[in-house]
């Protein structure tokens, strides 16, 4: 095993014949999730993170990561929330309600809300209005129009930051959470309504009364300085609940604003709370890293008396939890740790399948990685910048499973800083090691590499046409003469490479009608075809040659995954997330043969229940009836050629040991030979017929880069 | 004292496990009870003594509770398959129903008016049911009850197991893994599995014990990983769900809530009472270092005190706030017993191996601990795996006023960490005091030791005998420095015989000679010079025991070796006077006459022997005594010798010999019932507790009977005026007792009363009860109170045993003298 950062070349014993180049020098981070969104209609959940990346995840889908805009540095978002069925907005310190397109996966609009940075944010029950609380106290109320948003009056100034807020479910009245107390006021006289300062209680002309809850600030007896109300939830029997910096959650009466029962239930902060929509069970996520679930149990059968009981902690993640969602079926927990943790509840699920198992997902469903195979270059992307290196080589031989020495070390060739605030969304090597191109929000960059031996140079190809502002996908073909670039307003650009400079040939426009952005892109080897996917359309083949669309693949109910095109047969592979794999010949135009033989057979259980999406698919150039593909925890090779498993035989099946005879070698062998070395696993790619590399990012060096958690004593250290 | 020949039978004499079930408490907190072997003992909580012992069931009893319609009385249920109803104030029976089954636990419910629930087992041995048990109404004294109705099937037989919860609405049972609810009103059962893969993290998920919140719908289970689940909506077998309190980092033993439930408490090994307040984790108190781990908890009805059951045969009254106020210790079992059973020679207590490296001295007549002594002197730790330091060995010497102790830890094989220590009692405190403290005395484990007592011995000596092939001689002598006067132990003679292993000493009566055993070897030294004297070998293995006649059979040696030969040699023929075929476990030299009790171990049980070392005969021999094997034996000297005329019981007369088997169970010979080998505090005591002192109580009080007793000391020829024992009689008591509004006249009533102020020259008519129903039961369930038979029995001799020429009333010290001297055993001159 070799240290991280270092790169092996290791025979892998899962396959036999090839050597693996084991690469963990990416030093991949995935940054800490802010805040998450459950959209119940769509069932749909909105993840952002702290470098203000926004991602929508299916639950659906198979909890497929099937959206994302790229973050700002200047954008942190503090508070997310859908209104209006499915339309997505989010707030954060920039002081800026933005909301999010969907369809073209964009920032539709930013507005300043001139309050100063943005701490909360709620969606009235209706959808239809919007509430921001802001850094200067101000409680400000949005009108959701169907285009935009407009102000419509800011309530009553409070003397601190809002830090949390909550509409009551009928929409009449609000909750907020400040630093040291809790208001509740009414919508509609805008007033604050009550305010529980013990003896002060005045009253205003319109004879509402003005109260505040106040928060004890002691802390196990300890006298902090101030007590922050992280989270509050109105329910409609007119219980308000806080969660605070003290570990404390809270049930308030918000009629007469008396606190009603109080559970300490950790040394640090409460930070996040989510409430069911039956309102029968509620969590709340802490900074040390537990989830708390609440329920609301009877108090004894045959009363109808009920109370709220801590149940079941949940240890899922090392650091703070900074946002918890609440689905109709489970718990949705992230934090700093950057694991989004969806934990379902065994009382409300049906059946007990797959579908019901904790799932934990900590990288993105995308490729980050890629790879120039006749130089054998790797490209890194991060968020702000591109790592280039070399991979190393090695002279000797060894057995199978060997551990080989390297006797040349990679290189880092190349860090590439990205230019603006903006995060990248996607990048790309020419398979020759030529060109790198990578885009961000706003701008698109392409560069031209010069190899001289062992030195590269850089040089940046200016003048890029106005339509190339951003890109979703980038692909070059695989003679490295052509770009193919998918754009955010669901276009593709076709664009012809020379010596130091480019050729727009074309632009495929989309479907008249959709506005369906493409993220997935593939090209056939020989470069005659493009496969160009969205998120929830079918896959449109295009004929480069002829640059008209050949053919739509069928619509299939689960977002693609991986698109490959084979070589020679010109065969399109495609991995949904619901991990079916087909196979569809573009010159046929129709699924292939094995493609049908294993619809009609069905995949293995076991393959079916693997819980990572497929991000990759790769073809042997002299083996056309190997598939190589891959997800975070294996790499498998499909050999069309060998009888597809069944439920009853092994699907991960050990190789059988070589003395065996053929005979038995043949009996026992399937379609698939899984490899599960290598995890967690971010991108499998083959160099050459007898070479892979292999890009690793183990899990306990991304938490070791990760700040210090709570430091809590544990028993018996 | 009647004289009645009865066979003699092995009885208990308490030592019982007082933590075997859960104490429970009296509605008003004022009494507590627990099970005690076949007894029920009451105790007053606020001073912790034993009220009343409930005696009555023969078998071990198995629970007990609160009558839930009459809190002054209790049920109890038994292995000899009764249930009994006790009124517990006056200590009386009232009921007794028959089952006829072997009854594991009791449960009552205020619910379930007449019927109680019990645990019985099935035909297979571990198969337990909770049954419900209608419980007759007849008038009768036994009632015949096997209405049995099923309830839950395949549960632990624990009642820590089962836990009626909500009123009596539904029980929750666990066992392993499982928790089984099973609902009154529906008729259903719910049950809930717990993971139980063997992979670590579940390991150890087993249910121990369960507690009902009084008020909710709340089940709590105890687990042997720590945890505390709390159950909830447990009536619906989707929607449950529980929560996890974890704090113990051992097994849960017991849980209870409080009465209002607004907390729960757990106890385990840890010896922490934990209070959980509000059932939640953060909330929590603690009541530490009580000694040994919890075994029982349980809350009294009125809320007000808490009590904990310990390993260690104890239990700790604690109040509301955490604090506690009182300790009822019984007999402590917890260790393994290294020093055997003493009798320490001032207080006549039971002194063995007590609380980790403690000395307890338990006292045999009020069945209760006298005190602790800290041998050791350090704090012990529970963990397993652990090498602790033991108490190995212990002996008293010059009448009480020395005590050596030899403590030792061998954690390797080479490394043996050896220490012993010599106490002197010091009067003042009334206390052993350490004196001297040496470190290894010997190179090798001590095997034995012994103080010389021969009252002419004017230097106290101690001889310890190690493995090490070397017997020491210790002597007491000045260590006075220019700072203080002291006395300390130092080493006078080693003694060796080629180099065999000594294994035994023992002086002679008179301390003249010291025998010590070498393997196979006898060597007699003469304690003055420490002169080899002689040495007898009959080759028939190890000594194991070695002991000296005494009295008329002070010239005989006995050694039993360990293949089974017994033999005695004649010390001044130096001659092998007998030997016998007999595997000896126990040999024990009665103090006070010259037997000496034998038990030998044969595959069926344990038998005894009881003979003179003159004779091979024994005068007396039981078989069978215990079907365990016997470990340890003692003689102990009676206060009050008896007198058994039948020849066999003679040697019972002035010692009782004591045993303990291997399960640790205290054992020992009677031929009257056991419960009067107990003194129980008399029954008047309830009743005179009560009154005030007032004028009134002084004429008619237990003050007025001592005065007397000092007055009759003072006038033996009695010509002071005396008044009779107020208490025994009728008219008073009838006067006091009776309600008003049954009572006649006063006029009427006036002339007796008087009268019976007034002496009479026969205070026995005043003896003569009235046929009164109630007086009779009292009678009846007397627990033979030896004050008051005593001064019966005075009585009766003045009027019967005419033929004696003693004064008309004697002081009871004469008495006492008087009877001694009766019974005093003069077989020996026949010996001489």
């Amino acid at each position: 095993m070799l240290a991280a950062g270092e790169e092996g070349i290791v025979d892998s014993p899962g396959m036999g014949e090839f050597k693996v180049h084991r690469v963990r020098f990416f030093n991949y981070v995935p940054s800490g999730i802010r805040c998450v969104a459950y959209n119940d209609q769509s069932n749909r959940l909105a993840v952002s993170r702290t470098d203000g990346t926004v991602e929508i995840y299916n639950l659906s889908a198979n909890y497929f990561q099937e959206k994302f805009f790229s973050g700002h540095e200047s954008r942190a978002t503090e508070a997310l929330c859908w209104a209006k069925g499915q339309r997505l907005f989010s707030a954060g310190l920039n002081g800026e309600i933005i909301e999010y397109d969907l369809q073209a996966l964009n920032i539709k609009y930013a507005m300043d809300a001139f309050g100063g940075p943005i701490w909360s944010m709620a969606a009235s029950p209706s959808g239809s209005q919007l509430l921001v609380g802001c850094e200067d106290g101000s409680v400000k109320l949005f009108q959701v129009t169907p285009e935009k948003i407009q102000f419509e009056r800011n309530f009553d100034r409070q003397k601190s930051r809002i830090l949390s807020l909550s509409w009551h479910p009928s929409g009449t009245h609000v909750a907020a959470g400040s630093i040291d107390y809790i208001s509740v006021f009414d919508v509609k006289s805008e007033n604050w309504l009550m305010d529980s300062f013990g003896d002060e209680t005045d009253f205003n002309l319109l004879g509402s009364a003005i109260h505040k809850m106040l928060v004890d600030r002691q802390y196990m007896g300890v006298s902090k300085r101030k007590c922050i109300i992280w989270g509050v939830a109105f329910l409609s029997d007119g219980t308000v609940i806080s969660v605070d910096s003290a570990g404390k959650v809270q049930f308030w009466d918000s009629a007469t604003g008396t606190l009603v029962k109080n559970h300490l239930i950790a040394n640090a902060d409460v930070q996040s709370i989510a409430v069911s929509d039956q309102e029968d069970s509620f969590v709340v996520g802490t900074a040390e890293g537990t989830v708390f679930h609440f329920q609301l149990v009877s108090v004894t059968s045959n009363s109808s008396e009920k109370q709220w009981v801590r149940t079941k902690p949940f240890q899922h993640h090392t650091h703070d939890v900074r946002a918890v969602a609440h689905s109709p079926t489970a718990l949705i927990s992230g934090g700093t740790d950057t694991h989004l943790v969806i934990r379902p509840l065994m009382e409300k699920v049906e059946v007990k399948n797959y579908d019901a198992a904790l799932r934990k997902i900590t990288f993105p469903h995308r490729r980050l990685v890629s790879c120039a195979k006749k130089r054998q270059l790797l490209l890194f992307q991060f968020a702000h910048h591109l790592e280039l290196w070399r991979l190393g080589s090695t002279v000797a031989t060894g057995k199978n499973g060997d551990t080989l020495p390297l006797s040349k070390d990679a290189d880092h060739l190349l860090h590439l800083k990205a230019k603006g605030p903006e995060n990248i969304i996607c990048s790309c090597i020419s398979p020759c090691g030529s060109w790198i191109a990578y885009s961000t929000t706003s701008r698109f960059f392409l560069y031209r590499l010069s190899h001289e031996h062992d030195n590269i140079s850089l040089q940046r190809v200016s003048k890029m046409p106005a339509f190339l502002r951003s890109a979703l996908q980038i692909l070059f073909s695989e003679d490295s003469t052509k770009l193919f670039v998918a754009s955010n307003q669901g276009s593709l650009h076709v664009i012809r490479l020379l010596e130091g400079s480019f050729k727009h040939l074309h632009t495929f426009q989309p479907q008249s009608g959709t506005v369906e952005s493409m993220c997935l892109l593939a090209v056939s080897p020989d470069g005659n075809w493009l496969a160009a996917s969205g998120t929830s359309a079918g896959v449109h083949v295009y004929s480069v040659k002829h640059l008209k669309l050949h053919c739509t693949v069928p619509a299939y109910n689960f977002p693609v995954t991986a698109l490959a095109i084979a070589p020679n047969t010109n065969n399109l592979v495609i991995a949904h997330s619901d991990q079916q794999v087909f196979e569809y010949s573009i010159p046929d135009k129709q699924y292939t043969e094995w493609s049908r033989t294993i619809q009609k057979q069905g995949f293995h259980h076991l393959w079916l229940q693997r819980d990572t999406p497929i991000t990759h698919i790769s073809f042997h150039p002299k083996r056309p009836m190997h598939i190589l593909l891959h997800d975070a925890y294996m790499f498998c090779i499909i050999d069309k050629s060998l009888p597809l498993p069944n439920d009853k035989t092994l699907l991960y099946n050990p190789l059988p040991p070589t003395n065996e005879s053929d005979v038995i070698r043949r009996r026992t062998a399937h379609a698939f030979k899984i490899s599960k070395i290598y995890k967690p696993l971010l991108f499998m790619e083959l160099l050459d017929e007898r070479t892979l590399v292999a890009v690793e990012r183990p899990l306990d060096d991304i938490i070791a880069q990760l700040p210090p958690p709570i430091k809590k004593k544990k028993f018996g250290t | 004292m009647v004289e009645e020949e009865k066979n003699l039978r092995v009885v208990r004499c308490g030592g019982s496990e007082l933590n075997f079930r859960r104490a429970v408490f009296s509605a008003d907190s004022k009494y507590i009870f627990c099970v005690s072997g076949d007894f029920i003992k009451v105790y007053s909580t606020a001073t912790e003594e034993c009220v009343h012992i409930l005696q009555g069931h023969r078998q071990l009893v198995t629970g007990i509770q609160l009558n839930p319609n009459n809190h002054l009385q209790l049920y109890s249920c038994s292995f000899d398959g009764t249930i009994k109803l006790w009124d517990y104030i006056d200590g009386i029976l009232i009921k007794t129903f028959i089952v006829g089954r072997k009854l594991h636990a009791l449960f009552t419910l205020a619910c379930a008016e007449d019927s109680v629930f019990v645990i019985i087992n099935k035909e297979k041995p571990d198969i337990f049911q909770l049954v419900s048990l209608k419980l007759p109404r007849s008038s009768s004294q036994e009632i015949e009850a096997k209405e049995l109705s099923f309830v839950l099937d395949y549960i632990n037989q624990s009642p820590k197991c089962i836990a009626f919860g909500n009123e009596g609405q539904y029980v929750a049972a666990v066992r392993d893994f499982y928790l089984s609810v099973y609902f009154f009103k529906k008729k259903t059962t719910s049950r809930f599995t717990l993971s139980s893969s063997r992979n670590k993290k579940h390991a150890k998920n087993n249910f121990t014990c369960v507690a009902c919140h009084p008020k909710e719908d709340c089940i709590a289970t105890g687990h042997k990983d720590g945890k505390i689940r709390l159950w909830r909506n447990f009536d619906d077998e989707k929607k449950y769900t529980y929560t996890c309190l974890h704090w113990h980092h051992d097994l849960v033993m017991d849980l209870a809530f409080s009465v209002t439930g607004s907390s729960l408490l757990s106890g385990g090994r840890e010896s922490v009472l934990v209070e959980w307040r509000e059932a939640t984790e953060k909330n929590k108190e603690f009541l530490p270092r009580l000694g040994a781990a919890i075994v029982h908890i349980s809350v009294s009805p009125a809320g007000d005190l808490f009590c904990t059951s310990h390993s260690d045969n104890k239990i700790i009254i604690i109040h509301r706030n955490l604090e506690a106020s009182a300790v009822i210790q019984g007999l402590v079992k917890d260790s393994n017993i290294f020093t055997g059973l003493m009798i320490d020679p001032r207080t006549k207590a039971l002194v063995l191996n007590g609380k980790p490296g403690h000395l307890q001295f338990y006292s045999l007549q009020s069945d209760k601990q006298l005190y602790n002594l800290d041998i050791i002197q350090q704090e012990y730790i529970n963990d397993y795996g652990l090498i602790q330091i033991e108490l190995t060995k212990a002996a008293f010497g010059c009448y009480g006023s020395w005590l050596a102790t030899v403590e030792q830890r061998q954690e390797k094989e080479t490394e043996l960490e050896l220490q012993m220590k010599l106490w002197m009692y010091n009067k003042k405190t009334q206390g052993f005091v350490l004196n001297t403290k040496i470190n290894m005395p010997h190179e090798d484990h001590i095997t034995d030791l012994c103080f010389c007592n021969a009252e002419k011995s004017e230097n106290p000596t101690l001889v310890t005998a190690s493995r090490d092939g070397h017997f020491k001689v210790w002597i007491l002598t000045d260590d006075s420095d220019i700072y203080r006067k002291a006395v300390g132990w130092t080493c006078d003679f080693v003694g060796s015989y080629h180099k065999y292993q000594a294994t035994n000493c023992c002086f002679s009566e008179d301390g003249s000679l010291l025998a010590v055993s070498f393997e196979e070897i006898v060597t007699i030294w003469d304690s003055e010079t420490w002169e080899l004297k002689c040495t007898f070998c009959q080759r028939a293995g190890k000594i194991r025991h070695l002991c000296f006649g005494r009295l008329t059979c002070s010239k005989y040696l006995l050694g039993a070796t360990e293949n089974g030969i017994l033999c005695c040699w004649n010390l001044l023929s130096c001659a092998l006077e007998w030997s016998a075929k007999l595997s000896v476990r126990v040999m024990e030299p009665d103090p006070n006459s010259e037997n000496v009790a034998a038990v030998s171990q044969s595959p069926v049980g344990s038998d005894l022997f009881v003979f003179k070392p003159s004779e091979p005969r024994p005068l007396y021999i039981q078989k069978n005594i215990s079907r365990e094997e016997v470990q340890w034996g003692v003689f102990v000297p009676r206060d009050v010798p008896e007198s058994f005329t039948s020849e066999a019981y003679q040697w019972l007369n002035r010692s009782q010999f004591y045993f303990l088997t291997k399960s640790q169970s205290l054992l020992t010979f009677s031929t009257t019932s056991p419960e009067e080998k107990l003194t129980p505090t008399s029954k008047q005591l309830l009743a005179e507790e009560s009154l005030p002192t007032t004028p009134f109580y002084f004429i008619l009080g237990k003050h007025r009977q001592q005065q007397q007793d000092e007055k009759l000391n003072k006038a033996l020829e009695n010509e002071l005026v005396q008044l009779p024992l107020t208490e025994n009689i009728p008219a008073i008591s009838e006067l006091l007792q009776t309600p008003a509004h049954v009572l006649p006249s006063a006029s009427f009533l006036c002339s007796m009363f008087v009268n019976s102020l007034l002496l009479s020259t026969k205070t026995e008519s005043a003896e003569e009860v009235p046929d009164d129903a109630d007086m009779e039961e009292e009678k009846e369930s007397d627990d033979s109170d030896e004050e008051n038979n005593f001064t019966e029995e005075v009585q009766d001799t003045n009027t019967t045993d005419l033929g004696e020429d003693i004064i008309h009333q004697l002081s009871k010290s004469e008495e006492k003298e008087l009877r001694k001297l009766r019974k005093v055993d003069y077989s020996w001159i026949a010996a001489l």
